[in-house]
């Protein structure tokens, strides 16, 4: 059920996992934080380059330990609709496309991510989603691709049947 | 700060007001926005507060600096679909809400609730008062089966169940009859496995989302066990998504009860597949012909309720009870399917199927409705005609969301398409195709009219003083919200 998926996210990337929680509870949300600080404050940057939808490029640096939609969130970077539910596995907007050298190196996909990944629009072999991906030393100086649209496969089904 | 506020200040013009909300922008509009524009901003309307209308909304307030854009919503709250479709045990997917209510506490935002367009005010008049008008009414009706005993005490829309269960007022009396054992679901899509996962969740897990109470007194007493979901089509034509599938099959308290000769012969068209369908089928397949693990195993033979998908059956008739006075069943005609993969069309065979059954939820699909003569409306596909979002024909009006595509999309594909019609109506402020170089008086003039029309419109900070009661109740009883049911009640609460 929903609460296993949150539950799922949460253990697979602790500052991505916290904003999971915010429907259960702001004290657990804030231990995971503290927590995650206390973990990470010490190690280094991750510089990350971010390919938007209009080819024009975003250059930003997270904290290892932190989600790609956190940075997303937290740089304010200019990404429209990115992360819409917010990092629980429920929306795919957060899709990114990944270079061939970093995907072979990230954390293995879920049935659940994988999930909502084939919802997701542009979907490519590299494929990911940003809110699953936590920055690692490696990451330091990679580029991520933004796909061009949000649309999900279904509809373009739809689309097809409909004309 | 927190990240949550965080795009609320990338709006331009928020960002040099900082957090003073001197102003409460729904008492007086005019006054606010005279000081932060120049020349006469544009003023934009939204008729419809569900997802295609705020992310129109945040995508303008986003790229306008200027922009002034209101939003009017037929019920007492906001978020449409998102309130009264998505379902309780999903509330990972309300999220949502939460940049939406960023984009209501702009200052160049206006929510306008309870107030019906078509009835309050016309749509002439919004284009009167505005110098734009996006359509963004969503699909309010639903399809209908066209069959006989289709209107039996007993046969459900599931529109109408659906709104029943979230709370939508004109859905509170619908008291649907749960006294039978089995129950047939007609359709094959996302909504239909949230009916399923309703009826069949066991009760403890409902009690803590924010289904209404009376939803959770009825299940209480369900006399449900077995729930069939019946397609014309096939499995490889199932219109659900695979989380969803999931889900269902290892929904607590339930098992899994399909034919396993539906899926035998799959495996040679399963690798040609896209990705997304071949992983859904594959999953099918497994939950049908996989021996279960010995833990599964005996979490099946526990569960004391079932659930299977049934193909290739159209319905053709209700079957009346002994007295005619509600259905006792379906009749189905058998088909078989004329060429494959997703266009493949269900012909009948001439058999037929009856399965014996108390409860019909037809659950074939919703279906937008004109809102006025004035506006083109293609009755055929149930949408509004456009080119990307501009209404044929018709300057100064444009369309986002399920009025513009059809009943079909999660949010992702709402936001993509709302923002596809924002872009439109910028280029044309840009090109000057949408010319506001003429004052247009917006939300006060359209007041004016209400308000000799003794209709009162509900401000968001009205609507935030009904979300407090309502959470304030849930959590008396644990659950995140108790929905009010009631309109009166909510506008009681807002006049106080
Ligand atoms: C039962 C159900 C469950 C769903 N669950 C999910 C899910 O879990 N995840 C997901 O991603 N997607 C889900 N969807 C799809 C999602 O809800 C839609 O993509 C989306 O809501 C469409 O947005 P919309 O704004 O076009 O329509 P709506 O959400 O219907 O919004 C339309 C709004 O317009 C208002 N309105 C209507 N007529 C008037 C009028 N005359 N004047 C003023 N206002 C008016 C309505 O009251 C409503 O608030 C679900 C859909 C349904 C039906
Ligand atoms: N969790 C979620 O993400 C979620 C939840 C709910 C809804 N949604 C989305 O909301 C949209 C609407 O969902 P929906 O379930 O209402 O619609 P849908 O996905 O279009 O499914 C409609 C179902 O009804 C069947 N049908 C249509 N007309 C029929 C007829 N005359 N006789 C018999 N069967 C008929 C269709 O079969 P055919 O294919 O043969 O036409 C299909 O199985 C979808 O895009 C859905 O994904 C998403
Ligand atoms: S933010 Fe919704 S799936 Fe990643």
């Amino acid at each position: 059920m929903a609460a296993a998926a949150r539950l799922l996210v949460t253990s697979r990337c602790l500052l991505a996992g916290s904003r999971a929680w915010y429907s259960g509870g702001q004290r657990i949300r804030s231990w995971l934080e503290q927590r995650a600080a206390r973990l990470y404050s010490s190690e280094g940057k991750v510089t990350v380059k971010f390919v938007n939808r209009d080819g024009s490029t975003i250059v930003t640096e997270g904290k290892v330990g932190e989600s790609l939609l956190d940075l997303v969130v937290e740089k304010n970077l200019d990404i429209d609709g990115f992360g819409a539910c917010e990092g629980t596995l429920a929306c795919s907007t957060c899709h990114l496309i990944f270079e061939d050298h970093i995907f072979e190196k990230l954390e293995s996909v879920t049935d659940e991510e994988m999930d909502m990944l084939d919802l997701a629009y542009g979907l490519s072999e590299t494929s990911r989603l940003g809110c699953q991906i936590c920055l690692q030393p490696f990451m330091n100086g990679m580029t991520v691709k933004v796909p061009e649209s949000v649309a999900d496969v279904r509809q373009a089904v739809d689309m097809g049947k409909n004309s | 700060m927190s990240p949550r506020c965080s795009w609320l200040y990338r709006l331009p013009g928020r960002a040099l007001l900082g957090g003073i909300r001197t102003l409460p922008t729904t008492r007086c509009p005019g006054l606010h926005r005279s000081l932060t524009s120049s020349a006469h901003p544009p003023q934009i309307c939204i008729v419809g507060s569900g997802p295609a209308g705020f992310y129109t909304a945040q995508h303008l307030l986003r790229h306008h600096t200027q922009a002034v854009v209101d939003i009017y919503e037929k019920l007492p709250v906001p978020f449409g679909l998102v309130r009264f479709g998505v379902a309780p045990d999903h509330p990972e997917v309300k999220n949502v809400i939460n940049t939406f209510t960023q984009t209501a506490h702009s200052e160049r935002c206006t929510f306008l609730g309870n107030v019906t367009v078509g009835r309050d005010v016309t749509i002439e008049e919004l284009q009167t008062a505005y110098h734009a008008v996006v359509l963004s009414y969503g699909a309010e009706d639903k399809r209908l089966l066209g069959i006989p005993g289709e209107n039996l005490p007993g046969v459900y829309s599931a529109r109408d169940f659906v709104g029943w269960y979230n709370g939508l007022p004109d859905n509170r009396h619908l008291s649907p009859d749960f006294s039978a054992e089995t129950a047939v679901i007609l359709g094959q899509g996302n909504v239909a496995l949230d009916i399923a996962r309703i009826l069949l969740s066991p009760i403890d897990l409902l009690k803590k989302t924010d289904i209404t109470q009376t939803a959770l007194d009825a299940l209480s007493n369900s006399r449900i066990r077995k729930v069939w979901l019946v397609g014309r089509r096939g499995p490889l034509q199932v219109a659900f998504t695979i989380k969803e599938l999931r889900e269902m099959i290892i929904l607590p308290g339930t098992r899994p009860a399909n034919n396993p000769s539906d899926y035998q012969n799959l495996g040679d068209f399963i690798k040609d597949l896209p990705r997304p369908r071949k992983r859904l089928t594959e999953l099918l397949v497994k939950a049908a012909l996989e021996k279960p693990g010995e833990k599964e195993a005996l979490r099946r033979s526990q569960s004391d309720r079932e659930w299977g998908l049934r193909f290739l059956r159209s319905p053709v008739a209700v079957l009346p009870s002994e007295d005619g006075k509600k259905a006792a069943g379906i009749r189905l005609s058998v088909t078989r399917l004329e060429g494959n993969g997703e266009n493949a069309v269900a012909v009948p065979t001439g058999e037929t199927e009856d399965i014996p059954c108390g409860l019909i939820l037809s659950s074939i699909g919703y279906k937008s409705v004109p809102i006025s003569s004035s506006v083109p409306f293609l009755h055929k596909n149930g949408i509004i005609p456009n080119s990307m979002g501009r209404v044929q024909d018709a300057p100064g009006l444009y369309c986002s969301g399920w009025v513009k595509r059809g009943p079909t999309g999660v949010i992702a594909t709402t936001m993509t398409d709302s923002f596809d019609t924002a872009q439109s109506l910028l280029e044309d402020i840009k090109s000057g195709a949408l010319n506001y170089s003429e004052n247009r008086l917006g939300a006060s003039a359209i007041r004016e009219l209400l308000l000799l029309r003794g209709i009162q419109p509900v401000s968001f900070s009205d609507w935030e003083k009904i979300d407090a009661v309502e959470a304030a109740r849930g959590a008396e009883v644990g659950k995140p919200r108790e929905k009010i049911l009631d309109p009166e009640e909510m506008l009681q609460l807002v006049c106080r």
